[in-house]
């Protein structure tokens, strides 16, 4: 009992002005310390001490309450960000932030979300900063927390999104309680996520955690956006402010994203303009509603096809321009090609041929000149390889293009002479004629199994598209086989959110959660397309959302499979000849069937299913839609085809 | 994207070929082993297609000696089946399959689609 809690030497000094002061408020009390981003708050009145307050204590006070502590101030710091929500699982590293965030704080601004699983409340940051735009709080164990947290995380990183994880560790060895605070503490938190994160900090005081939160915050919202982790140490949390620490927070100016090079842009532009078949593609092109703004306006100019590769809404899915259903065929005809924050520029212009012994070719012309854009460039990391295969381009810029798009659209305009207007004009034609053939060829594809059960693809999103085409709707999570962009008017950059990043399942249920949960404030009505497998990964997200009364309609693509490993193990017994009939074993969802409805019953959702008859779809989409707008989650489990 | 590209050929066939030098095959059994061995996978348990994985087979297929060269040898992404798997008188049986699906409704006839 040297070094305890109670007694701790090194804790004396803090004490002092704990017992002393009381309530004296050392940083800007809840609800003054909001909307601070453009203002610095200045160093709070340091408590008078009374005279002679230690006189007569004895060396070792045990002091068993403080009315501030450190965890107080990294709440006053977290409001200065602006940062809405924390997701979490209660965890005891981080339980006096916590407490301070639901007393101290008043459970507003950052609120509370209880989750049931850190990978869920990754998710949830991952699908609210994708119609934010800015970061959710996550708050976990640095240990057992983070490494359920880690594939989500990895998720994000690839996805190129912000998010703001605080992780609980107790740094000073002899401060842990014997056992499990011992087993939950870590030399070094944040290193089992440094390979997929932007940036994280160790802060030491708390004056250091003030600093690096902003910094962080900076960090993760500069693109290319990733998440960063701060470690909140649980002693710093949990002592008692000394009142001679002066701490404050401090201003955020965000960096402005960077635009691209001028002599690039130029360069650029003489290519687009000089092309008879320039094409575009988009993949995490446009951040904002002004980035599908910029992009039309470019498209336009040039009157060149779009791509929309989906990692982001980038593109008006009706405009005569939008061509993403004939990429392959654009591509093989370009001359000129830009990609826009491509994740996998090569991967867009070869053809890979995945059999016994892998092959692959180009798909473009001879020639064909390639321009990128990519914020990616700025920050590459070296151990996972999401930066895939090298691409041979012409023109590489290191930047944002949503940034550089005004500018490389006005360098175009530039250069447009009166012949290439006509060209362009010519072009405008011809384009909108394939557009309107490929809408007429797709339309009919859409008929193909129509009324087959399990219910189609197709059927599923033509049956939801025709009760919220006069809503505000936001479709939360990945595409439904490409249907919704082919039948639905998608032009705001809310109504789609792309897809996970790096592919690790799991990311759909939270992340339409946790757009969802953005979307609430805007009266938005969510719907999700959520696929049977991801969800079973960590279905108590369903709890969540029936808990904090989440709007979200999820309808189960219920193929009852790993439906893609199943395609795998086909590959791989025809290539081997045998037992072509049991690519079913270990990839397959059956026996029993999952009944999605009670799973969600279970948890407080409205729910129905399953539903196997495309006849009933229509009205069971009503009713649950109906409960949508009542304010609770509802969930339809439609057991459908495989794709 | 990519299989959808390697497998356009066969699609496109599809479109503009009648049938031909098809073998007798059952069409109840070609069903059974359309999904039984796996062709439901890429294509659809009606064989619709699905614009990630594979294209539309039916009805109108492409003729069988090419529909029987292409499962044997693919030129795209598609699995082989050689005839270790699937012997000639089975590929024949889910030829049959697809000449038996029905045509499918025109959009026009589908309020969902107008």
């Amino acid at each position: 009992m040297n070094k305890s809690r109670k007694f701790s030497a090194g804790r004396r000094k803090f004490l002092k002005g704990a017992a002393v002061a009381g309530a004296a408020s050392l940083a800007a009390p809840t609800g003054v310390a909001q909307n601070q981003l453009a203002q610095p708050q200045r160093a709070t009145a340091v408590p008078v001490t009374a005279p002679g307050a230690e006189t007569g204590t004895p060396p070792e006070v045990d002091v068993l309450t403080a009315d501030r502590c450190g965890s107080d101030f990294m709440v006053d710091v977290v409001k200065s960000l602006d940062i809405e929500y924390f997701c979490s699982n209660p965890g005891s590293s981080f339980r006096a932030l916590h407490e301070s965030v639901i007393n101290y704080g008043g459970n507003s601004k950052p609120e509370f979300i209880t989750c049931c699983h850190e990978e869920s409340s990754v998710g949830m940051a991952h699908g609210y900063a994708k119609i934010e735009g800015k970061p959710l709080g996550v708050l976990a164990h640095g240990t057992v927390g983070l490494q359920h947290a880690s594939m989500a995380i990895f998720n994000a990183y690839c996805d190129r999104v912000p998010m703001y994880i605080i992780v609980g560790n107790t740094i000073d060895a002899t401060m842990r309680r014997p056992g499990v605070e011992w087993i939950h503490s870590v030399q070094d938190a944040a290193a089992m996520v440094r390979d997929y994160i932007k940036w994280d900090d160790l802060p030491i005081s708390l004056q250091h955690f003030a600093e690096s939160a902003v910094r962080a915050y900076k960090i993760t919202m500069t693109p290319p956006m990733g998440p960063v982790v701060l470690v909140a140490d649980s002693e710093l949390q949990e002592r008692p402010i000394d009142a001679s620490d002066k701490l404050r927070t401090l201003r955020l100016t965000k960096s402005a994203p960077p635009q691209g090079d001028s002599g690039a842009v130029a360069e650029a532009a003489r290519y687009l303009v000089a092309a008879e078949n320039p094409v575009i593609i988009a993949d995490r092109a446009a951040r904002t509603q002004a980035g599908v703004k910029y992009l039309v306006e470019l498209a336009e100019t040039l009157q060149a096809p779009v791509i929309d590769q989906g990692g982001r809404m980038n593109f008006p899915s009706q405009h005569p321009l939008n061509h993403s259903d004939r990429g392959r065929a654009a591509i093989a005809e370009a001359d000129v090609i830009l990609g826009l924050e491509l994740t996998d520029f090569w991967g867009a212009v070869n053809a890979f041929r995945d059999q016994l012994h892998r092959t692959s070719r180009p798909i473009t012309k001879a020639g064909a000149k390639l321009i990128s854009i990519s914020a990616s460039d700025l920050y590459t990391k070296s151990n996972y390889q999401d930066f895939q295969r090298f691409p041979e381009v012409d023109v590489s810029m290191a930047a944002d293009s949503e940034a550089t798009l005004p500018a490389l659209t006005e360098a175009v305009r530039r250069l447009v002479t009166a012949d290439r207007r006509n060209a362009f004009q010519a072009r405008a034609a011809k384009l909108a004629n394939a557009k309107q053939a490929l809408t007429e060829r797709l339309r009919a594809d859409a008929t193909y199994a129509w009324d087959a059960t399990p219910i189609s693809t197709a059927r599923m999103a033509a049956e939801l598209w025709a009760q919220i085409k006069n809503e505000d709707w936001s479709l939360v999570s990945p595409t439904l086989g490409g249907w919704p962009q082919r039948f639905w008017t998608i032009d705001k950059h809310y109504q789609f959110i792309g897809g996970p990043g790096g592919y690790g399942v799991g990311y759909c249920a939270p992340a339409a959660t946790g757009a969802a949960l953005a979307n609430k404030k805007y009266g938005r009505l969510s719907v999700n397309f959520q696929p049977d497998g991801d969800l079973m990964y960590a279905p108590g997200v369903l709890w969540t959302a029936a808990h904090h009364r989440i709007p979200l309609l999820s309808i189960m693509h219920n193929n009852r499979a790993y439906h893609q490993e199943v395609m795998h193990l086909q590959r791989m017994s025809n290539r081997h000849q045998r037992g072509i009939e049991r690519a079913g074993v270990g990839t397959t969802l059956q026996d029993p069937d999952i009944n999605y409805a009670q799973l969600a019953k279970s948890m407080g959702l409205y729910a129905e299913g399953p539903i196997g008859d495309p006849k009933d779809l229509g009205p069971a989409i009503k009713r649950a839609i109906a409960a949508v707008k009542r304010g609770e989650p509802a969930l339809l489990d439609v057991v459908t085809q495989p794709r | 994207m990519k299989i959808l590209s390697a497998y356009l050929l066969l699609f496109l066939a599809a479109q503009n070929q009648a049938p031909a030098n098809a073998p007798r095959g059952n069409a109840e059994n070609g069903k059974m082993l359309f999904m039984k061995i796996g062709c439901y996978q890429c294509h659809g348990r009606e064989g619709q297609g699905a614009a990630a994985t594979g294209p539309r087979l039916g009805p109108n297929p492409i003729a069988y000696n090419r529909f029987l060269a292409y499962i044997r040898k693919p030129s795209g992404d598609m699995p082989p089946y050689t005839a270790k798997v699937v012997p000639d008188q089975q590929a024949a049986d889910v030829y049959a399959y697809l000449q038996s699906l029905p045509r499918p409704p025109s959009p026009d006839s589908i309020p969902l689609l107008k």
